[in-house]
């Protein structure tokens, strides 16, 4: 059943950067972008399991940590090897200065 | 079990698809959890930034200098007759054949440069210049940094234990990697991979290496017409010899890395060196000499790792000062493991330094022991 969660304080991520979100036990990604739009994907990458979170966010690419394999995390598309699988991205919403995902 | 490993039996235990494989699996250092020294997220952010200016006015006079020394090589050869095309041809081979090596290492990366369409653009030529495909290599180097010379697992494990000395000894002169970078591109043009690509390249991308190989093949092919053509050596020597003449400091520069350190372990300052080097040798080498750095948080671009270096060097053993320090534990270390497999260099860490991440008991800086019935 999908449910909107409370993920993080709006101000709680610098703007081009991405912070971790832990809920039932799944990892997520929080970014927020240059022009600070908010966006989630699943934590971790597709390719290794790295979490994302270490990661560098360049406009609206996040690069994984590990072996720098890429996705743009506003739509989840892997932009090539090594990762070739798409990340899960979940709605987000933001209400009183609160980002929200929509997760389940 | 003999303490003495040679031939077949060093050859399968290093293989992807031997029993190491497996083993490494079974223990669980396989896609291990690294040490990773604490270094703020503001300051990671910083340093692992991209800008297209270091890398773009290296690669300019990278290429400048191989152009100018190929050019007046070339002019002495063929205008004056003269020998004293031979040092031009030297330092223009050394330019092709060795620090090509670095340059395939950062744009494989993909952190040289900010701009991605440059970053690939120097990927495929210094892919071509080292004779690597790039796509089988660009996995086989994501499997190195998962698993960092864990036995069965690791594809670019250089020295092994025991070390393969006349291999070594002969690939200073790529004597034993330029023939077999041909039988693979001949095997990859055939639309074939070999057991240990397989086991790392996804099928999805397969079709890259075989069309790959017969561009490359097409161009040496080219180069050798024009070769037999016009009577003269010449094309050779500039298109596809450095990689034979040109290649010894890429060897000189490779083992500083990891020769005669632990295997399957857990944390890169068991396995990998950082080198201190002159401002010519890290102008050529890219910086790799930052091995640990590198190893460590392989998102920080080239021109940034002697910042992370200051980051992170009260957590690791003290630099070596040279190379000629280097190798004066390096060749003692290899020759000593022709008859003693289990000895291995482990360095000590600086006072205060955070220890060193040795999980389980398997992760003592040696290669798993095989199954009795494969090392009988």
């Amino acid at each position: 059943m999908p449910q909107w969660i409370a993920a993080c304080e709006a101000d709680d991520i610098d703007p081009e950067d991405v912070i971790p979100f832990e809920h039932d036990g799944s990892d997520y990604a929080i970014y927020r972008s240059p022009d600070d739009v908010y966006y989630a994907t699943d934590g971790h990458c597709t390719h290794e399991k790295t979490l994302l979170c270490d990661g560098l966010v360049m406009g609206g690419v996040i690069e994984c940590p590990k072996h720098n394999g890429r996705f743009d995390y506003t739509s989840g598309k892997a932009l090539g090897a090594p990762v070739l699988t798409d990340v899960r991205t979940y709605p987000t919403k933001v209400l009183d200065g609160t980002v929200y995902i929509e997760v389940g | 079990m003999s303490s003495v490993v040679t031939g077949r039996e060093r050859l399968e235990r290093y293989s992807l698809t031997g029993p190491e494989n497996q083993a490494a699996v079974d223990a669980g250092l396989a896609g291990g959890a690294w040490f990773r020294s604490a270094v703020p997220r503001k300051r990671m952010k910083e340093l692992m930034k991209r800008s297209d200016y270091p890398a773009v006015r290296d690669t300019i006079i990278w290429l400048g200098l191989i152009l100018a020394f190929g050019g007046l090589g070339t002019t002495f050869w063929l205008v004056w007759h003269s020998w004293w095309a031979v040092p031009f041809f030297l330092a223009y081979g050394v330019l092709y054949g060795s620090t090509s090596d670095s340059r395939w290492h950062e744009s494989g990366h993909g952190t040289a440069f900010k701009t991605r369409w440059i970053d690939e653009g120097l990927y495929q030529l210094a892919s071509f210049m080292i004779m690597r495909d790039p796509t089988t290599w660009r996995w086989s180097h994501t499997r190195h940094h998962t698993d960092t010379l864990v036995v069965g697992r690791d594809p670019e494990i250089a020295v092994m234990r025991p070390a393969r000395l006349a291999k070594l000894l002969v690939n200073y002169f790529g004597l034993v990697d330029v023939p077999v970078a041909f039988w693979l591109m001949f095997q990859h043009a055939a639309g074939r991979l070999t057991a240990d690509e397989a086991d790392y390249v996804p099928e999805s991308e397969r079709h890259r290496v075989y069309r790959t190989a017969r561009v490359h093949l097409a161009v040496y092919a080219v180069t050798i017409g024009l070769a037999v053509g016009f009577g003269t050596w010449l094309p050779v020597v500039l298109i596809g010899g450095p990689a034979l003449y040109g290649r010894y400091m890429l060897q000189v520069y490779g083992f500083t890395q990891h020769a005669g350190m632990g295997e399957n372990v857990l944390d890169h300052r068991l396995n990998t060196r950082t080198v201190k080097m002159c401002a010519l040798n890290r102008f050529l080498y890219w910086n790799m000499n930052y091995h640990v750095e590198h190893h460590m948080f392989p998102m920080v671009p080239y021109y940034r790792l002697p910042e992370l270096h200051e980051e992170i060097k009260h957590d690791c053993a003290p630099v070596y000062p040279s190379l000629w320090a280097a190798y004066k534990e390096i060749i003692p270390a290899v020759l000593r493991q022709l008859r003693d497999q289990e000895y291995y260099v482990r360095r000590e860490l600086l006072p205060g330094a955070a220890p060193f991440n040795e999980p389980t008991p398997l992760n003592d800086g040696r290669a798993l022991p095989l199954p009795a019935e494969t090392a009988a």
